[in-house]
C-alpha cells in the first residue's frame, strides 16, 4: 500500500504541473487565440532563472518563487509585443508555429550551454525531511509543492472570475472592440494575460526545480503531454482546466503503480477515449 | 478563419501548362544529378524528404488541416518496412508495400480520432497520437528500442535492379519520389482537391452544400500519411536503418519547417523547402545544438516576414501559381 500512495503522491504532483500549465495555456488561448508552444520552453526557463538565482546570486527559493515568474513573464511580454501581436488576424496555426519557433530557439540555446543532463537544485531547508502520516511517509516538499499549486490555481480562477479586473479580461476575450471602445487598455491587457499565463509556467518551474532537476529539456515532452490535457479538458473553463489537471496526474500515478508499461502513455489514450466518446472535450462546447 | 494562402489563383490551361513545364525541369534537373559529382546520398535523402513534405502539404496547404505528427508515418512505414526486410526477408518491393500499407492503416485510424476536432485542436491531438506511438516504439521488442533496427539488406528490386548500387538505387527513389509528386498533383487538381480546397477556405460553406467533409478530409489524412510512409519506406534502403528519431516530435517539426520555408499550399515548395532544410543540417552539422537555434529562428522568421514562403514568393512575384 505504501507505495500505492507513493505513486498517488507522484500523480498529484505531475497533476499540480499540468494543472498550471494548461491553466496559463487556457488564459493565453483565450485573449490571444494562439496555442503558445513555447510554454514548456518558458516552464524550463524559471526552473533556469531560480537556478541562476541561488547559484549566481545567493538568493533562495522563496524569493525565488516570486522573482523567477516575474522575470520570465517580462520576457513573455517582450515576445508578445516583439512579435506574437503581430499575428492579430492572421489563421491561428501560424500563433503555433511561431510559438514552436521559438521553443526550439530557447530550448537550443539553454541545451547548447547546459548540455542535456540535469542541474541540481535543492530542497529549502524549511522544507526538508518528512512526517509519517501513519499510512505513508510523506516528504515535506512534495506535500508543499501540491498544497501551492492548488492555492495558485484556485487565487488565478478566482483572480479571472470574480475581480473586475478578471471581468475587463473576460469581457475582451468576448468582443475586444467593444470593450475598447469602453477606454479600456485591451492590446495592454492581452501583453499582461501572456505575461499571467507565462509566469504561471514558469512558476511550475521553479516548483519542480527540487523534484525533477533543471534540463534544457524538461519542458519539451512536457508540453506534448499538457496538449492533451487540454485537449480533453477543453479550454473553455478555467476551473475546468485545474481539476482536468489534477484528476488525470492523478490516473497517472496509479498506473504507474497498477501498470507501470503505459505511465507514458495513459493521458494520450485518454485522449482517444474522450474524442471518441465526447469529441468536444470534458468541459467544451462546441467549437 | 482566414486562409492560408492570400493569393489563390484560378486553375487555367496556362497555369496547368507552366507546371508541367516546371515540372519537366525539375525531373530533368534531379536525372542528371549522378553526372554531377554531387553527393547522390544527400539527393536521395532530401528526395524521401521532399516527398514527405509534399504530403505534409497536402493536408496543410489544400485541406486546411496543420498535422504536427506526420513523422509517425515516416516512423511506422521505416520500422514496419525495415523489419520485413531484415526479419521476414521479404524482396525490397514488398517491403515497400508492406511499410506503407501500415501507414495507410494508421493514418485510417489517427485520421478517424483526429478529424473529430478542428483546427488547433487538430494540431495537439496529432502531435499526442504520435507522442504515444513514440512510447510505443520505444518500448515494442521490434523495434530494438535507442538502438533501432540496422544493417538493413537492400536487395534486389523486382529481382532485377541492384539497390546496393548507389546509382540504381538513386533513380528507383527518383522515379518513386516523381510518381508520388505526380499522385498529389493530380489529387489537387481533381474535382476532390477542389472540395479540400473549399473546406479549407470554408467550412460550415462547403457542409452546407451537401458535402459530407469529414469524409473528405478522412481520404486526405488517409492520402497524405500513406505517401509520408512510402518516403518514409524508401527512406529506408537511403539510410539503412530505423530509428526513433523518425518517430520524434522533433521530426515532425522539421517536416513542417520544410513545408513552411518552401510555401504552404504551393506545388513545389515543399521540394525547395526540403532541400533547403536538408542542405543546412549537411553543411552545419558541426555546430552542434546552434543548428536547432537556426531552425527556430527561420520558423520565427518565416512566419513574421515571409509567410508565403520561397516558392510562395516567387510565385507571388510573377503573379503565376507554382
Amino acid at each position: 500500500m505504501q507505495a500505492l500512495y507513493a505513486q498517488l503522491l507522484v500523480g498529484l504532483i505531475n497533476g499540480s504541473f499540468y494543472a498550471l500549465l494548461s491553466l496559463g495555456l487556457a488564459v493565453i488561448f483565450g485573449m490571444l487565440n494562439i496555442i503558445n508552444f513555447a510554454h514548456g520552453a518558458l516552464y524550463m526557463m524559471g526552473a533556469f532563472v531560480a537556478y541562476f538565482l541561488l547559484n549566481l546570486g545567493g538568493i533562495n527559493y522563496w524569493w525565488a518563487l516570486i522573482i523567477a515568474p516575474v522575470i520570465v513573464g517580462i520576457f513573455g511580454m517582450i515576445l508578445e509585443r516583439t512579435m506574437l501581436q503581430w499575428l492579430a488576424g492572421l489563421d491561428h496555426l501560424y500563433g503555433l508555429l511561431l510559438t514552436f519557433g521559438i521553443a526550439l530557439i530557447v530550448q537550443g540555446v539553454f541545451q547548447n550551454y547546459f548540455g542535456s543532463s540535469g542541474l541540481p537544485y535543492s530542497i529549502p531547508d524549511q522544507l526538508k525531511g518528512g512526517v509519517n502520516l501513519g499510512f505513508m511517509f510523506l516528504p515535506i516538499y512534495r506535500g508543499w509543492v501540491v498544497i501551492f499549486s492548488l492555492v495558485v490555481c484556485l487565487a488565478t480562477w478566482f483572480l479571472i472570475e470574480k475581480t473586475q479586473l478578471g471581468a475587463y479580461l473576460r469581457a475582451a476575450t468576448e468582443n475586444p472592440t467593444l470593450v475598447r471602445a469602453f477606454g479600456i487598455n485591451v492590446p495592454r491587457m492581452i501583453t499582461l494575460t501572456y505575461g499571467l499565463g507565462v509566469g504561471l509556467a514558469a512558476l511550475a518551474g521553479v516548483l519542480s526545480a527540487p523534484i525533477n532537476q533543471v534540463r534544457p529539456l524538461m519542458g519539451a515532452d512536457l508540453i506534448i503531454v499538457v496538449f492533451a490535457v487540454v485537449v480533453i479538458g477543453g479550454m473553455g473553463s478555467i476551473m475546468g482546466s485545474i481539476i482536468t489537471g489534477f484528476a488525470l496526474g492523478v490516473i497517472e500515478g496509479l498506473t504507474k503503480f497498477f501498470y507501470p508499461e503505459a505511465s507514458n502513455t495513459v493521458v494520450f489514450v485518454l485522449m482517444v477515449v474522450v474524442l471518441l466518446v465526447k469529441p468536444t472535450g470534458l468541459t467544451g462546447r462546441a467549437a | 478563419m482566414s486562409a492560408l494562402t492570400d493569393d489563390t489563383l484560378p486553375v487555367t490551361p496556362r497555369a496547368m501548362r507552366d507546371e508541367m513545364i516546371v515540372f519537366a525541369v525539375m525531373a530533368a534537373l534531379l536525372a542528371v544529378v549522378p553526372f554531377t559529382g554531387i553527393y547522390p546520398f544527400f539527393v536521395m535523402q532530401a528526395l524521401c524528404f521532399a516527398l514527405l513534405a509534399c504530403a505534409f502539404n497536402l493536408l496543410i496547404g489544400y485541406g486546411g488541416l496543420l498535422s504536427f505528427g506526420h513523422a509517425m508515418f515516416l516512423g511506422t512505414a521505416g520500422y514496419v518496412s525495415a523489419h520485413a526486410l531484415k526479419v521476414w526477408g521479404l524482396p525490397p518491393e514488398l517491403g515497400i508495400v508492406v511499410g506503407t500499407a501500415a501507414a495507410a492503416l494508421l493514418g485510417l485510424v489517427t485520421g478517424y480520432i483526429s478529424i473529430k476536432r478542428q483546427g488547433i485542436y487538430f494540431s495537439m491531438i496529432t502531435l499526442a497520437l504520435s507522442q504515444l506511438l513514440y512510447f510505443l516504439y520505444l518500448q515494442a521488442p521490434f523495434t530494438h528500442g535507442e538502438d533501432g533496427i540496422q544493417g538493413i539488406p537492400q536487395g534486389h528490386l523486382l529481382g532485377i535492379f541492384d539497390l546496393s548500387k548507389p546509382i540504381v538505387l538513386y533513380y528507383v527513389v527518383l522515379v518513386g519520389f516523381l510518381a508520388g509528386f505526380l499522385l498529389i498533383y493530380r489529387t489537387i487538381n481533381s474535382p476532390f482537391g477542389e472540395v479540400l480546397k473549399s473546406i479549407r477556405e470554408n467550412e460550415p460553406r462547403a457542409i452546407s452544400l451537401g458535402y459530407k467533409t469529414d469524409q473528405y478530409k478522412l481520404l486526405a489524412f488517409i492520402l497524405s500519411g500513406t505517401l509520408a510512409g512510402f518516403a518514409g519506406s524508401l527512406k529506408v534502403f537511403v539510410a539503412q536503418n530505423a530509428s526513433l528519431t523518425d518517430v520524434h516530435w522533433s521530426m515532425s517539426g522539421e517536416i513542417v519547417l520544410m513545408t513552411l520555408v518552401g510555401g504552404l499550399g504551393t506545388i513545389f515548395g515543399p521540394v525547395v523547402g526540403a532541400f533547403v532544410i536538408i542542405a543546412m543540417q549537411q553543411y552545419l552539422a558541426g555546430f552542434g545544438q546552434w543548428v536547432t537555434v537556426i531552425q527556430g529562428v527561420i520558423f520565427v522568421s518565416c512566419v513574421l516576414l515571409f509567410r508565403r514562403g520561397l516558392v510562395g514568393e516567387l510565385a507571388h512575384l510573377l503573379r503565376r501559381s507554382l
